[in-house]
């Protein structure tokens, strides 16, 4: 299959604001018509490399070019063709939602009796209409999100670039926000999204993790997860804080997460195959004097490949910078 | 009872290190802090200044004698008066002080040796621009001083004896024959006349120039608060992701403002015609063109503080710090030429100067804006420099 043309590439791009390198080396190519997620956690240089994509920041080093256009030298060519929204709620709290989105597309040059139709046709769309002379100050967060979307594909713009468009928002809306994302993203919109909500940035066709300004791992989800396949076992053991307690200080143990009466373990190394592994967690459980009920092997999710790559493994076999197919014992490398 | 004062006084104490860790760390509101205070007190010595010295004198001899040029010195002494005009009739001096160009015209009058050689007395006017009452009651009271200090002093003159030189008037005695005993006749008689606020009314002075001030006040606060604002909301990271180019959002900025800006200046004048029966002399498009210019002076000029200022306090502070002076300095509330050189040239910088001597001149002495060609000069610059400044400033960017 021929991939698709690149919307963004960028090369070594960083950002640095005094001593603090807010973005580090970034490489990225981001394909027509995909939804392209960075998860990361706050701080972690996502709001910094969205503006740098947006045009609204200068790189410090590195070079970017959105829709062919090379930034940030070419980014009033490139504001009528993207739809921004920013991480913290950006349109006026003293303007009436129909008024907020008949100003963006003013300001985006629609004109006229196309205004009013396309203004009116969002409304509709995103089920504004019998909130459209209320103000975004008397809105829930949900709602607010769902304007900001809907201003910022007023213009139909043919990428859509959201930072964190999701924040504080409650679980169904934020489901409603997404269905909205693959509308969009179906109509041949392609749409970058940062989060840090693992429900979310599962979603995601591809997915750019970035810890400390870093591209930590890229891939499509699944793939991240998959390369933890064999490290994720689910443990039901008694009294369960103390098998917490007693797993945090196993060597072996690379994160403990407690899920209400059993616990989440993600495993630094693959010691040999499944039923050894669990033999030995049982083991080391009983030997501790904790009654355990099961324990089994599960799904590795977003939140492990998260802690893995924290720690500073390199986990996808499928884009490495070597391109090399990873597998088996080279899963992971030991840390420094 | 001592436990909860003392535990009070801790929380006084961290509210107050809080708060001073917030003021340094501010810079430019911490630079305010020490410069404003600075400023403020040269400002103040320099521009409140009662006594009136130097004022813009022209002088229309038209004896042309020793004489009349031993009065003019006497002018001269007094240091109120600066000759700044040498004029050879009366209705171009007129002319100038309808423009404004000079605050009083000497005028001399063709018999003035002649007279006073006969012992006939000469009568001097002073013809005084009244717009000004402070100005033109220091330039009467000066007048009145010189009469009575030059009493006595034309025989001694005239007798060739003068305390200036003992040769000096011998060509004019020879002229008109003067004969020594008329000499001791009748005195010099200086006659005042003010124009333009003949009842030295204070209202009529300020109400022109309460124009520009409430402009000033409104349309620099307003502007300057307007870019600000959009950063401090948040709106600013959407505004700049639009394609509005930045020249656009200045100009679409300010426009609103002028028409804010006009209805002030409807209020203003309608209730100092109304109140204070403040006269419109001039004609009124012309003021309408003047103000255009300076409410845009004053609305670029708020832009160039909302790009420079990160927050509305700082804002707050850099328009006070261009209100200051501009009150103080303008011509407003003291005698501009009373003012020494170094805060007159300040002044210039200022919009506001320039259009209280437009709508002064305009209103009260009713001259048009052809008299004014220099200050509408002045305003049209400050308008294209601080929109080019602040575009230029104003960067589509996140910091």
């Amino acid at each position: 299959m021929k991939a698709a043309e690149a919307v963004i590439e960028a090369r070594g791009l960083s950002r640095s604001f005094g001593p603090l390198i807010a973005v580090d080396n970034v490489d990225l190519t981001i394909r027509r018509g995909e939804v392209f997620g960075f998860l990361g956690p706050n701080g972690s240089g996502k709001s910094t490399l969205i503006r740098m994509l947006v045009g609204l920041l200068a790189p410090s080093s590195g070079s970017v070019q959105v829709l062919g256009l090379e930034l940030p030298r070419k980014s009033e060519e490139l504001r009528p063709r993207i739809g921004y929204m920013t991480q913290k709620f950006s349109l006026y709290y003293d303007l009436s939602v129909a008024e907020n989105l008949d100003f963006a597309a003013q300001v985006f040059g629609i004109d006229g009796a196309e205004r009013r139709r396309r203004v009116e046709e969002v409304l509709d769309e995103y089920e504004l209409e019998e909130r459209r002379e209320q103000f975004p100050r008397n809105l829930s967060g949900g709602w607010r999100q769902r304007l900001a979307l809907a201003v910022a594909t007023v213009h139909r713009p043919e990428l859509l670039i959201l930072d964190e468009p999701t924040a504080g928002v409650d679980p169904d809306r934020r489901r409603k926000f997404w269905e909205k994302i693959f509308e969009l993203a179906a109509d041949g919109v392609t749409v970058l999204v940062s989060t840090h909500y693992m429900d979310e940035a599962v979603r995601c066709h591809n997915l750019c993790m970035l810890i400390r300004g870093r591209r930590a791992d890229l891939g499509p989800p699944a793939e991240l997860t998959a390369a933890l396949h064999g490290r994720v076992f689910e443990v039901g053991a008694d009294p369960v804080e103390r098998a917490i307690s007693v797993l945090r200080t196993w060597p072996q143990a690379a994160s403990v997460t407690q899920l209400g009466r059993r616990v989440h373990v993600l495993l630094r190394k693959v010691p040999g195959d499944v039923p050894a592994t669990t033999a030995a967690l049982c083991n080391h459980l009983l030997e501790a004097g904790l009654e355990v009920r099961s324990a089994r092997l599960a799904e590795p999710n977003l939140e492990d490949v998260f802690v893995a790559l924290h720690r500073g493994e390199t986990l996808s076999g499928f884009e490495t910078r070597s391109g090399r197919i990873l597998s088996g014992e080279q899963w992971w490398r030991e840390p420094q | 009872m001592t436990e909860r004062l003392r535990r009070s006084w801790r929380r006084v104490s961290a509210v107050a290190k809080k708060e001073l860790r917030q003021l340094v760390r501010d810079r430019l509101s911490m630079g305010f802090v020490v410069a404003v205070p600075l400023i403020q007190l040269t400002l103040f010595g320099y521009a409140i200044n009662q006594d009136i010295r130097h004022v813009a004198t022209a002088v229309v001899d038209q004896s042309n004698t020793e004489m009349s040029r031993y009065l003019i010195g006497q002018l001269e002494a007094t240091q109120t008066f600066d000759v700044e005009r040498w004029l050879s009739d009366d209705e171009q001096g007129r002319r100038l002080l309808r423009q404004g160009a000079v605050d009083v015209v000497v005028v001399i009058p063709p018999d003035f040796a002649r007279r006073t050689y006969r012992g006939r007395g000469a009568r001097v006017s002073f013809l005084i621009d009244a717009t000004d009452p402070t100005l033109a009651k220091a330039v009467t009271a000066s007048v009145n001083g010189l009469e009575d200090h030059l009493e006595g002093r034309q025989q001694t003159f005239a007798a060739g004896i003068s305390d200036v030189g003992a040769s000096r008037g011998s060509r004019d005695r020879q002229r008109f024959e003067a004969e020594p005993e008329l000499v001791h006749g009748r005195q010099w008689e200086f006659s005042t006349l003010t124009y333009y606020n003949p009842e030295l009314r204070t209202p009529v002075f300020v109400v022109p120039a309460l124009l520009g001030v409430i402009l000033t006040t409104t349309m620099l606060m307003m502007t300057a608060l307007s870019i600000v604002r959009e950063r401090e909301r948040g709106t600013f990271e959407f505004l700049i992701g639009t394609p509005i180019h930045r020249f656009e959002l200045m100009i679409g900025k300010i426009s609103p403002y002028v028409v804010i800006g006009f209805l002030q200046i409807v209020i203003v004048l309608g209730a100092g015609l109304a109140l204070f029966r403040v006269p419109v002399r001039g004609p009124l498009p012309d003021l309408a063109v003047a103000s255009v210019l300076f409410i845009a002076a004053n609305l670029a000029l708020g832009l160039v503080i909302s790009s420079i200022a990160s927050n509305q306090l700082q804002a707050t502070q850099m328009s006070f710090f261009i209100f200051l002076p501009s009150v103080l300095l303008s011509g407003f509330m003291f005698p501009f030429g009373a003012m020494p050189k170094p805060a007159q040239w300040l002044g210039e910088l200022l919009p506001l100067t320039h259009y209280v001597r437009i709508s002064r001149g305009i209103l009260l002495r009713g001259a048009g804006l052809d008299a004014h060609l220099f200050e509408v000069a002045a305003l049209l610059l400050f308008v294209v420099a601080f929109l080019a400044i602040a575009t230029r400033l104003f960067k589509k960017e996140m910091g």
